[in-house]
């Protein structure tokens, strides 16, 4: 599909993603990141045409988190702003499709989880049907695993190959210095069969920020802009029991709608939390051993809440910027299993 | 500078859909709540859940709930599998905010018809609860919303010198109001504006009866293209400007009476609109009034009142339904209130007046008509202006 306007995410930043962050507050997480992309663009928050945050209050503990965080932004003079409860990548969709309607030129984005104050498997229950299934707390872990056994009975994969995607990540993430989990991981004891500890991510703390322009402003404020070609997303039922766990259609519908398949990929940074759910998205796209998956480790390695998504599209968007991919696939997640999914094809100009 | 974009493509509304808004639907899960009203929503357009492109869903916080990004367990219900589905949630403006995150899908051509729904069902738990979770170093709502902002109304009381009748006019107007209104949740027919003034003192100077009512309800709106415009088997109404705007929550010199992002928001939707006095041009007003008080204070904050003088329209009459200037016909926020649909409603309200729709709370001759809302700490704002004509440029 042709857009109305190019629009490029132009700068990225991520806080190292820590186990436990007891000694910051929301808005002491979120404006390092902030100042750093604005640092690297040299634009001043009062310059900024829209900012767009992901979050969500069950994290937090209590309603309104994101409020605060605001404070963070300096939304003073009033801002033109707005807040999805979701992962920062949807916020970035929401400011890339402000950007399109021609009210913005640029837009700040950003998303932060802080996991540590409870217990994230359980706290992900609350997503699920609230009279059927929630009642039972059937914890996030739980039901990957679920996926990943179907994934096997179907022939789709077996443990030694989720081990090497695990393997894989960790190796990777040594050089990424934000990342939570480094170097060789034993893939440890099994968690909920057949899922094992390296399987499955961390918990952590962390925040991602992301600055788009529209044309040759997006030119002007870097070097090498990570165009967004396209960018779609779409959600399937929320029963598993309705869903087929060893595939992900609307991933491939959203790569699809994106333009995913138009021209080769060198990269693809995948949401994928679980190492199973990296099999499932790679037959989704049609990912074959050329393209580079999760050269950061991927959530493997570091796995905030609600900003994971967001540091996928700004990864990707990072390679292209240092040079190092000319066009780049990022995926974003939500839901238990795979139910909701984002893809952005991203490229840089020769 | 990139050159520039091809304009816009123009919004229309061509579909509102509401529940009846009541304390407690106990007769309906969320699912069933959302889905009645997007259904509504669709008939109202002759449309089917396949024309729909996408869906934007919003409301207030997941804790009035108790369930965590219910997007994700209300896909089914509304028709989303397959197709993208966005979750909004800017405190008590995000009924607003989620129809215009949806107008933004439009107006980009990114989709040509959006399902837009905002819901809350808050007999499925607390909503006192759901604000008072403490959170170390960090000031607590106080006794809920009406403690948060009954000292702002003492202030604008003290600044304008409006006399303590004024609240309970507008609680008056608006209950009145409501019972021309088939989905409005109070329908108290025996209403006199001496029982108003005569309910308990809640938070000086807020009586009970000047407070909003704690509702389950739904509301959803369809809104396409000019094409899809032109397929409209009832008259559309079109989208003249939208906007948004925010604040920190409080810091020093930040006016609680008549926030600047309010100001500034609704500058930039008469702006969009070619808007020039708002106080003879705009033929009816949604407005987001949960304490009656906040009638004569946004009066003043967008711009239908010189500051110090909002108060003298609603007690000449103004506002009343058959005023010059009508807030609220369909009785608002004070009458209505599920929180996270509330802003929803007022966009929804305004379409419905320039439809010429509204049934018995029609004011006549609506040609123009401004949604309002706003949430958080007197911090958010997001309004939408709409004509019953196509806006020109």
């Amino acid at each position: 599909m042709r857009y109305a306007r190019d629009v490029a995410i132009v700068a990225f930043a991520q806080t190292d993603t820590l186990r436990r962050s007891d000694e910051l507050s929301e808005v002491e997480m979120v404006m390092p990141v902030l100042h750093d992309v604005l640092r690297q663009t040299g634009l001043r928050s009062s310059d900024i045409g829209f900012t767009c945050s992901g979050s969500t209050d069950y994290l937090a503990g209590r309603a309104f988190s994101f409020t605060m965080a605001l404070d963070g932004v300096g939304a003073w003079p009033p801002i033109s702003e707005s807040h999805v409860e979701m992962d920062g990548a949807w916020a970035l969709y929401e400011a890339w499709v402000k950007i399109l309607t021609g009210e913005a030129d640029t837009a700040l984005v950003y998303a932060y989880g802080k996991s540590s104050p409870g217990e994230v498997r359980d706290v992900l229950t609350r997503q699920l049907d609230p009279y059927y299934v929630a009642p039972l707390w059937p914890d996030s872990v739980a039901l990957a695993a679920l996926q990943a056994q179907a994934l096997i009975d179907a022939g789709g994969t077996d443990e030694p190959a989720l081990a090497a995607v695990a393997a894989r990540s960790r190796t990777d993430a040594s050089d990424n210095p934000h990342a939570q989990l480094k170097g060789s991981i034993p893939s440890g004891e099994y968690i909920v069969r057949p899922l094992r500890r390296g399987d499955c991510p961390p918990v952590g703390d962390g925040a991602a920020a992301v600055i788009l322009a529209a044309g040759d402003r997006a030119r002007d404020l870097c070097e090498r802009p990570a165009w967004i070609r396209g960018m779609d997303h779409r959600i399937e039922p929320h029963s598993l029991g309705v869903r087929d766990l060893t595939d992900s259609p609307s991933t491939r519908l959203a790569a699809g709608r994106a333009g995913a398949f138009e021209a080769p990929l060198d990269t693809a940074e995948l949401h994928a939390p679980f190492s199973s759910q990296e099999v499932v998205l790679r037959r989704s796209l049609n990912l074959n051993d050329s393209v580079r998956v999760n050269p950061s480790g991927g959530a493997l390695a570091a796995n905030p809440v609600m900003a994971a998504g967001l540091i996928r599209l700004g990864e990707a968007a990072a390679r292209i910027h240092r040079g190092e991919s000319d066009r780049a696939l990022a995926h974003a997640t939500s839901g238990p299993c795979l139910q909701q999914n984002l893809v952005a094809v991203l490229e840089g100009e020769s | 500078m990139s050159k520039a974009a091809s304009a816009k493509e123009c919004v229309a509304v061509v579909g509102i859909g509401q529940t009846k808004h009541v304390a407690s639907r106990r007769d309906v899960s969320i699912a069933g709540l959302v889905r009645e009203a997007a259904q509504r929503a669709l008939e109202d357009a002759q449309l089917t859940w396949a024309d729909i492109d996408a869906v934007v869903i919003g409301k207030a916080p997941d804790f009035f709930e108790g369930l965590m990004m219910p997007e994700l367990y209300l896909a089914d219900a509304l028709g989303a599998v397959g197709k993208p589905m966005l979750r909004v949630h800017t405190a008590g403006s995000v009924g607003g905010s989620t129809a215009l995150v949806a107008s933004n899908l439009v107006a980009s051509r990114v989709h040509r018809t959006v399902l837009t729904l905002a819901f809350e069902k808050q007999s499925e738990s607390n909503a006192m609860w759901g604000l008072s979770l403490p959170i170390p170093f960090q000031q607590p709502l106080l006794a809920g919303a009406g403690g948060f902002f009954a000292p702002h109304v003492r202030a604008y009381m003290r600044r304008t010198g409006a006399p303590d009748t004024v609240g309970s006019l507008v609680a008056y107007k608006d209950r009145r109001n409501a019972l021309k209104n088939p989905y409005a949740h109070l329908h108290e027919h025996d209403i006199t504006l001496e029982k108003v003034q005569a309910s308990p003192m809640l938070w000086d100077p807020i009586r009970y009866s000047e407070t909003c009512p704690s509702s389950d309800g739904a509301c959803a709106m369809i809104l396409t293209d000019r094409a899809g415009a032109a397929r409209s088997p009832q008259p559309p109404a079109w989208m003249h400007g939208g906007a948004m705007r925010s604040e920190p929550t409080m810091f020093a010199g930040k006016d609680f009476v008549s926030p600047q992002a309010g100001k500034d928001c609704a500058a930039d939707v008469y702006r969009q609109a070619q808007i020039a006095d708002p106080r003879r041009e705009i033929d009816a007003v949604e407005m987001y009034v949960p304490f009656s008080w906040y009638e004569p204070m946004w009066l003043e904050n967008l711009g239908f009142a010189a500051e110090g003088e909002g108060w003298k329209l609603t007690e000449s009459g103004v506002t009343e339904l058959d005023g010059d200037l009508p807030v609220n016909p369909s009785g608002g926020v004070l009458s209505t209130n599920p929180i996270g649909a509330s802003g929803m409603i007022r966009f929804a309200e305004a379409a419905l007046q320039v439809r010429g729709q509204a049934g018995e709370h029609q004011v006549e001759g609506a040609r123009k008509a401004l949604g309002h809302a706003y949430g958080g700490g007197a911090q958010f704002f997001s309004m939408w202006l709409v004509g019953a004509e196509p806006p020109t440029t």
